[in-house]
């Protein structure tokens, strides 16, 4: 009777144990793989930070306001941009934020380069987009911890597993929006283009491409969000920046630190965000601008 | 005229098990209820006509009648699912992949309801499309659009963003880019239907007077029985994905296929299309020159009228006489030659009725339908306000 109602303890479906082994095999097996990715990562992380450590504090900070007054044109905006990465500094978080930052910026550059062509292939082809959905559904929807865990496996602490698990983070919405993008692209103007004898290449890139832009920008901007809020946590696995200096100050109940560290956070995403925000504005045709 | 396109009993059923649907299909079928009971919508049933070079051929018909689907299968937007399109007597539907594309970027061309220009790029960007497509280089592909964009009478406005013209200045874009490649074929599908009506009456005047330079092809799709009498050398109308009817406007008026059509074509004002010719009925009463007055009299008597018509031998029409004159005529012993009245207004046979109304008004008499000098009939007052009901 009592099995009926309660669910039977003797029924059970183990895949943990298979999945550790597997990523031990795999781990092992392909040791020599992942320490070549390793030394890849690392290259461009290295690249990344030795870029933003020779830029002068004060050009950053200029180059900032600048960026931010084309995005918004305002130059209160602007200047407030500009305060905020300031502020960072005189919390003493300057290399913290460059490391985080070289972070963000590799794991969004790797993001895009496979996001981009893989959200165009989605949208191209019907067989691919049905099971890439579910798939992107199950990215989304996984806690974002879960993806340290293998990061770990196959690349040891520190940044490169930090770059690993935020790129698979960060990945969803610049396919999903660039696969949006390109498939809704006005119906009347790609059958004008057909009726013009346009290949599928012409196709894409004079008439989908240009008109799928700013939603795919949207996409860029919604990755990199993503991006800087995985750093934070990636911190845990050893990858050095201001998410460990939130960590470090969890662990001893320092509110103040934490709240420094924290507020750095909330300014870097807020300049990334109105940034990358820009950008898609500063696109000549913008679907938005339409009134 | 030769046949430039002829469409060969063209049918396009909507989803994946077309051909099976269409073989059920009979004669006579309700395209709801094929809809509910396969799924599949039919677009263009048993589709069969042929476009002669040179002509404006309108295909017209209320939304939903299929004639949108059946201009795309023209350019194969649309593939039929059964039957054959044979531009300049090949058949289209059994081209290759590069031989369909060469077909689109040389000879055949489109200009679409709703213009679909490209909004991230200017006018002359849109009008080069085509060109750039088939691979002409950037200067060569500019200097064309320049031109075309002069001939639209958008010279001027090259360089402006798409968003900025208005629907009007858009289609002549439109047209434009259609003009670029130029093609044989033009394919017109509800061209001037979403632009307003004055703006619409100007681009049917300047389509016109492009075709008077131009001489294309072109398959007109529009909605507006006014527009298809206006602008077709010929008309099929549409009905539940079917043709009912093709002919000039002129035979379409005069001799509807069935109620659907005459339904169709009320409220059209006919004396726009309608040519004297098919109102005009011969003179009841007709006299030749050598013919003396007493005859004419008679003539006169005989059809209750009091105006003869005169012709010579070789019956060329000569003039009028009346019954007051003749009786006079008699009386003096004069000949006809000598009362002839000459004020009579002749027309040639392809003037239109609404052109004859002012004519009328001038003269007392009935006008003269004459062909190189000969007779063809006459129109009376009577048979004018006839028409015009």
């Amino acid at each position: 009777m009592d099995g009926l109602i309660k669910f039977p303890e003797s029924w059970t479906l183990d895949i943990a144990t298979p999945i550790d082994a597997g990523i031990k095999t795999i781990s092992r097996q392909f040791a020599g793989f992942f320490d070549g990715v390793n030394a890849f990562i690392s290259f461009f992380l290295n690249l990344a930070q030795d870029i933003l450590f020779l830029i002068p504090w004060w050009v950053l900070i200029l180059v900032v306001m600048a960026g931010g007054y084309l995005a918004i044109r305002r130059i209160g905006s602007a200047i407030s941009y500009g305060a905020m990465v300031l502020i960072i500094g005189l919390f003493g978080y300057w290399d913290l934020m460059v490391y985080t930052l070289s972070i963000v910026f590799v794991s969004v550059v790797f993001a895009l380069v496979i996001g981009l062509p893989y959200g165009i292939l989605m949208a191209e082809n019907k067989k691919v987009e049905h099971f890439s959905l579910v798939i992107l559904d199950a990215m989304q929807t996984m806690p974002s911890w879960v993806y340290l865990i293998p990061a770990v496996s196959f690349f040891g602490l520190g940044r490169v597993p930090a770059v690993f698990a935020t790129l698979i983070y960060a990945l969803p919405p610049v396919v999903r929006l660039t696969s949006h993008a390109v498939l809704h692209v006005d119906k009347e103007t790609l059958e004008a283009a057909k009726s013009f004898g346009t290949t599928k290449i012409q196709s894409l890139i004079q008439v989908k491409l240009p008109q799928a832009a700013p939603t795919i920008l949207t996409g860029v901007n919604q990755t990199t969000m993503m991006a800087v809020a995985m750093v934070v946590t990636s911190s845990m696995i050893g990858a050095k920046g201001l998410g460990t200096e939130v960590l470090i100050a969890i662990n001893r109940l320092e509110v103040g630190r934490g709240f420094e560290a924290g507020l750095s956070i909330v300014f870097i995403a807020i300049v990334m965000d109105r940034l990358t925000q820009g950008l898609a504005k500063s696109l000549p045709y913008n679907q938005t601008r339409k009134a | 005229m030769p046949v430039k396109i002829e469409v060969k009993q063209v049918s396009k059923i909507f989803g994946s098990k077309g051909s099976k649907v269409l073989e059920t299909l009979g004669n006579q079928f309700d395209k709801q209820e094929v809809m509910q009971r396969t799924g599949h919508v039919v677009g263009v049933h048993d589709a069969t006509f042929s476009v002669n070079t040179g002509e404006i051929f309108v295909i017209i018909g209320l939304s939903g009648s299929g004639k949108s689907t059946l201009i795309r299968c023209l350019n194969l937007l649309h593939r039929p699912t059964a039957g054959s399109i044979e531009i300049d007597g090949e058949d289209i539907c059994e081209y290759s992949r590069d031989q369909l594309r060469d077909l689109r970027r040389k000879k055949i061309a489109m200009v679409f309801q709703n213009f679909a220009l490209l909004p991230h790029k200017n006018v002359i960007d849109n009008v080069s499309f085509g060109l750039r497509v088939r691979g002409e280089s950037r200067p060569d592909s500019r200097q064309k659009a320049l031109k075309m964009i002069e001939m639209v009478g958008l010279a001027g406005y090259e360089n402006e963003p798409i968003q900025s013209l208005s629907g009007g200045m858009k289609q002549r874009v439109g047209l434009a880019r259609a003009l670029a490649n130029d093609p044989e074929i033009l394919l017109m599908d509800e061209a001037f239907s979403a632009l307003d009506p004055i703006v619409r009456r100007d681009m049917q005047y300047e389509l016109l007077n492009l075709q008077q330079k131009l001489q294309k092809t072109i398959v007109f799709i529009t909605h507006d029985i006014q527009e298809a009498f206006k602008i077709g050398d010929r008309v099929a109308i549409m009905k539940d994905s079917k043709i009912v009817q093709v002919g000039t406007p002129e035979e379409i008026l005069t001799s509807p296929a069935n109620e659907y059509v005459e339904r169709f074509i009320t409220g059209v004002d006919k004396t726009q299309v309608l040519s004297v010719k098919s109102i005009m009925h011969l003179p009841g009463c007709l006299v030749q020159l050598r013919d003396g007055p007493k005859l004419a009299l008679q003539e006169m008597r005989m059809n209750g009228v009091s105006s003869a018509f005169v012709m010579d031998q070789a019956l060329r029409f000569k003039g009028i006489v009346n019954l007051q004159d003749t009786l006079q005529a008699i009386k003096d012993k004069q000949p006809l030659e000598s009362i002839l009245v000459h004020e009579v207004i002749e027309v040639e046979p392809s003037t239109t009725v609404s052109d004859l109304v002012p004519l009328a008004q001038k003269s007392p008499y009935p006008i003269a339908v004459t062909e190189n000098g000969r007779l063809l009939g006459i129109v009376t007052k009577s048979a004018i306000l006839g028409s015009l009901a």
